[in-house]
């Protein structure tokens, strides 16, 4: 049954092949037998409730196409009841009094949470090792990373523990562990999918998406994911499509754009080898492809690691032990209580990046830097704009290397250089997806697709023309 | 730009973080390297750029001034480090 | 040595929406601990503010108010700080584009001068919660119900050379914001605050002294006191040779003195960047000209307006539209047409005097507009004089029955009747001979001893003017 993607299990669910009980448990069982450490919660009673409510749906008749699918939820959306930690202990006691819009979009629609996954510690991190509650293991290869934040959803996908699940995409979180797992991610267009209850990393570039087996699993699940929140002033207030319904159209004559600057060093062999393989076959199917340059990519690290450090170093000043989460033992006065609450509840690389960005806001700093890097930030986006008026896709590869080893990275600046592709997508707000385009050492390689602004229905017709031609979408890992 | 540990230990104090001295001497140096990284910025030509906020063009939304929240102090409270007399509680502060 | 003052202003005034500038949460003053803070005003993780229109609206009225520059684009920024009732670490508030920037309003001092007072900008912000040392011993409580609640920060320029000019444009500002009906002036509730900075510095120089903060000045009165004293303490440092150290003073009204608050606000960078939570304002021209419209009159053209159209003299005018609701309630006593002049005296004489007295507020008077006005007419045609008039308002106060019936069922009627006048009047001069020998003979002064006796007669009720010119004719 995990091996049916989630518009299989829709159609098993309508036709009573299965019940979402039966479903579910299944999902259930895998967990409890899985070492990859994906998930921090499992909800089983809650699980096993929201199946039986689904059921009851789908005897009755007013299901939806998503309801009775179980799905893993990543640990940085606040979900009511339930603790939410987002990898950190510093919010390790915090139950979410409320719901993040997107919890409730998916309870609604009547999907199963089978529980909360594993993540790099608020988001922060590019291989679920900085987690307060250990690192997750790729399930292509036990030893080596899944990839960061979203690493405990990827593995759970890969690992088919769930349907799906959810993901934030900040600098490539959804993208690379997507890629490293072999799977499907979405990062939609900034504003696409509402942040309320999202907990906030830096919010000018977070923004939630899918992690599926397929395209077509992403198309299906963006359709409830997207739409404007009223709760969020920035969300956007535009009609979301039916994602699915121009995923068969031909890609003839699509126009793709392959960036000069993303194949220089740095870029492992064997992954350039499977990113071009795959742009060839594009090109067996119609495409024409042709060299753009987004000359400014060089700088999207510096910044990034300006931009969201800033932002994070002031989203993170709510988390102080007053009102709620972790608080230090006995503080002796308010001072105590902020500085040992803080430095006990948050990890090495959560404290590095508020550092860079207290610093970088700081009196006679603001200027060299956080005003320095919106600018050039704006110089990225051009870049693209540019890049667009010629071609409709951009592609390339997501990360440099295949998934590294577990503590192989030790120094952060390294860390920060594998997102070279990915960051600039976040910086300029575009959509961009991964999808499994080979191997390399037998490790899986993603192919990233970015679109023009509100262009996800291009990105998924593409992604989905290229899983039909390829199957390394249904490639598992071993006994899986 | 680069820092010594004495705007380290400063900029801990400024974001609450507890810092000692062996910590301080090696966030000094992690800090600086990622300062290098961005020392790169300095290259660029940005003076006739506007600074870019958002990815969205758009205007701030306005919502209507209307009451929409209900009382929820005892589910808020019920999860918070401590509280008295229905107040959240810190040690005292002298002002 | 000749020193002169600079005091400059910021105020901040509680905008009276409804729910809070960033959230659905309630602002009514005075209900139970954290009842009215949500998700949003507590800081929860994943929260996000969304704006209130109605905030909007008030701060633009406000600078349309003060013909201030509007800055149609404006961006709400963070100020980073910790302090426990500031939940999330941060306050938005408005840096370097505020929505209303330069602006002037005039004040009046002394003897019929006034000066122009310049408005340096207004901006909108979220207020903090509160909190509350003395509840236990060994913690501090904190109240968030008030956290999220809009403020506009109004900063005055440095024009004010004395306190009591800063008291004059404190007033003024605070009779404003309630005339365009955005703020309650509530300064017991804390809906209306005032911050001074005051400094000194050598008679004709052109450089700035150093200031100091005053914080915690809750009324008018304290506001005069407590600059006063920092510009003799600030003489005193100079004098003494020392310097002035920039820094926030309390005004302690029990000590009679202002002491340096311990560093809240120090040593903070407050590392001010646009919020990425929000979007830029952007407000259109014809938003402001609908504000425009909307708008009541002002009470600089209202005072001009009442000089101009009712002949009243400056100094009534001025008194009647330095609150609105003494103008409103002018305003109603001429609706119901009662005479201009005389309804002013009547408000800002006996009403006031009675108001005051029993400590209430216009609001509150048991005497209507209406009602003041049925015996001001009552005046102006004669049924009774000015002097029977006060009695008959006392017993209005005390029980609030109309003007027509206490006259009517006490029988106050001024006697008009010619007829029925002067046969008393012929009477007091029959038997006051005397007088009426001195008078013929000079002694002028004594019409007014005639006219007490017919009054005493009538019981005050003959009418004077009939009687002065009775007399007059009788006795010359």
């Amino acid at each position: 049954m995990h091996k049916f993607s989630v518009a299989e299990l829709s159609k098993g669910l309508k036709n009573k092949d299965f019940s979402s009980v039966e479903l579910t448990k299944h999902y259930l069982r895998r967990i409890d037998r899985s070492d990859l450490n994906a998930f921090i919660t499992v909800t089983e009673d809650l699980a096993l409730s929201q199946a039986k409510e689904a059921d009851s749906r789908l005897a009755k008749g007013n299901a939806n196409v998503l309801t009775g699918i179980p799905y893993a939820h990543k640990d940085i959306f606040c979900t009511k009841g339930i603790k939410t930690s987002a990898g950190s202990k510093i919010l390790d006691p915090f139950i979410s009094p409320y719901d993040a819009t997107l919890s409730y979009k998916l309870n609604t629609e009547g999907m199963v949470m089978l529980g909360k996954t594993n993540m790099d510690e608020l988001a922060m991190g590019s291989s679920n090792e900085n987690s307060y509650y250990g690192p997750v293991n790729n399930p292509w290869d036990k030893k080596r990373v899944p990839g960061g934040s979203s690493g405990g959803s990827a593995a759970a996908v890969a690992a088919r523990l769930s349907a799906f699940a959810t993901g934030t995409d900040t600098g490539g979180s959804i993208r690379q562990p997507a890629s490293l797992c072999g799977i499907t991610g979405l990062k939609p267009t900034y504003g696409r999918v509402s942040r309320y209850g999202m907990i906030a990393y830096a919010s000018s570039l977070d923004q939630a998406g899918p992690i599926t087996q397929s395209a077509e699993d992403a198309a299906l699940v963006l359709n409830t994911m997207a739409g404007f929140d009223d709760k969020d002033s920035t969300s956007m207030n535009k009609d979301v499509p039916d994602y699915t319904e121009n995923l068969n159209n031909s890609i003839k004559g699509l126009k793709i754009g392959i960036p000069k600057e993303y194949f220089s060093e740095g870029l492992d062999d064997g992954v350039a080898k499977v990113i071009l393989q795959s742009i060839k076959e594009f090109e067996s199917m119609g495409a024409i492809v042709e060299e753009v340059s987004l000359p400014n990519s060089a700088y999207a690290v510096p910044t990034y690691y300006i931009v969201a450090p800033c932002e994070c170093s002031s989203n993170l000043s709510r988390l102080d032990g007053v009102r709620y989460g972790y608080r230090c033992d006995d503080p002796k006065d308010l001072n105590d209580l902020y500085l040992r609450s803080r430095s006990e509840g948050f990890g090495e690389e959560v404290k590095r990046r508020i550092m860079i960005g207290t610093y970088a806001l700081s009196a006679g700093y603001y200027d060299a830097y956080y005003l320095k890097a919106q600018k050039v930030r704006q110089l990225i986006s051009e870049d693209f704009k540019k890049a667009f008026q010629r071609v409709d896709v951009i592609m390339g590869p997501v990360s440099p290397t295949t998934a590294f080893e577990l503590d192989a990275i030790k120094d952060s600046v390294s860390m920060y250089m594998a997102d070279i592709y990915t960051l600039s997508v976040n910086l300029a707000g575009l959509p961009g997806m991964s999808i499994p385009a080979g191997f390399s050492n037998n490790l899986p390689v993603g192919l990233q697709m970015i679109g023009n602004y509100w262009s996800e229905e291009v990105l998924l017709n593409v992604a989905h023309q290229f899983q039909t031609q390829t199957d390394w979408h249904v490639h598992l890992p071993e006994n899986t | 730009m680069s820092l010594d540990k004495k705007q380290v230990k400063e900029i801990a104090q400024l974001a609450r973080l507890n810092i000692n001295d062996s910590e301080a001497q090696l966030a000094t140096v992690e800090l600086n390297n990622i300062l290098n990284l961005m020392a790169e910025l300095s290259e660029i030509d940005t003076e006739h750029v506007e600074p870019m906020a958002h990815p969205l063009d758009m205007s701030q939304r306005l919502r209507e001034d209307v009451v929409s929240e209900t009382d929820l102090s005892e589910e808020f409270q019920a999860i918070a480090p401590k509280t008295g007399k229905k107040h959240f509680l810190v040690p005292t502060v002298i002002e | 040595m000749v020193w002169e003052t600079v005091i400059g202003l910021e105020i901040h005034s509680q905008l009276s929406t409804k729910s809070k500038i960033f959230s659905g949460a309630s602002t009514s003053f005075g209900a139970e601990p954290n009842t009215q803070a949500c998700a949003v005003d507590l800081g929860l993780p994943g929260v996000l503010p969304v704006l209130n229109k109605e905030a909007v609206m008030m701060a633009l009225r406000f600078g349309l108010a003060v013909n201030a520059k509007i800055n149609q684009h404006s961006i709400f920024a963070r100020k980073n700080y910790f302090y426990p009732d500031l939940p999330k670490g941060y306050q938005i508030s408005q840096f370097e584009i505020p929505i209303v920037g330069q602006g002037e309003i005039e004040i009046s001092i002394a003897e019929g001068d006034t000066k122009m007072i310049g408005i340096t900008r207004a901006h909108l912000e979220e207020d903090a919660g509160k909190s509350i040392h003395d509840m236990y011993k060994d913690f501090t409580a904190i109240d968030l119900n008030r956290a999220g609640t809009p403020l506009l920060e109004i900063v005055s320029e440095p024009d004010m050379s004395n306190a009591k000019e800063a008291v004059a444009y404190a007033k003024k500002i605070h009779a404003l914001v309630q005339y365009i009906g955005i703020c309650d002036g509530n300064m017991q509730e804390g809906s209306f605050r005032c911050d001074a900075n005051v400094s000194i510095r050598k008679k004709g120089a052109k450089e700035l002294g150093t200031r100091a903060e005053l914080k915690n000045i809750n009324s008018f009165k304290f506001l005069e006191k407590a600059i006063n004293l920092e510009v003799e303490r600030q003489q005193d440092v100079l004098e003494d040779g020392e310097k002035v150290v920039q820094e926030t003073r309390l005004y302690d009204d029990m000590k009679n003195e202002t002491r340096s608050m311990r560093s809240k606000e120090e040593a903070n960078d407050y590392r001010y960047f646009p919020d990425p939570d929000l979007l830029p304002v952007d407000i259109d021209d014809a938003l402001l000209s609908q504000i425009r419209t909307t708008l009541p009159e002002l009470p600089t053209e209202k005072k001009s307006r009442y000089i101009s159209e009712f002949g009243l003299n400056s100094y009534d005018a001025e008194n009647l539209t330095s609150q609105k609701a003494f103008a409103d309630f002018f305003e109603s006593m001429l609706y119901e047409k009662a005479e201009a002049k005389l309804s002013a005296n009547w408000i800002m004489g006996e009403l006031s005097a009675a108001l005051n007295k029993n400590q209430m507020n216009i609001k509150d008077s048991p005497i209507s507009a209406k009602e003041l006005s049925g015996l001001v007419k009552r005046i102006t045609d004669e049924t009774i004089s000015g002097k029977i008039a006060k009695d008959v308002f006392m017993t209005m106060w005390e029980s609030q029955r109309s003007a027509d019936e206490i006259i009517e069922s006490q029988g106050l009627k001024q006697m008009t009747d010619i007829a029925a006048i002067e046969p008393i009047i012929d009477k007091v001069i029959a038997n006051n001979s005397t007088q009426v020998e001195q008078y013929r003979s000079g002694n002028k002064k004594l019409l007014g001893f005639f006219v007490g006796q017919v009054m005493k007669e009538t019981q005050g009720k003959a009418n004077p003017k009939q009687v002065n010119q009775l007399l007059n004719e009788k006795l010359s």
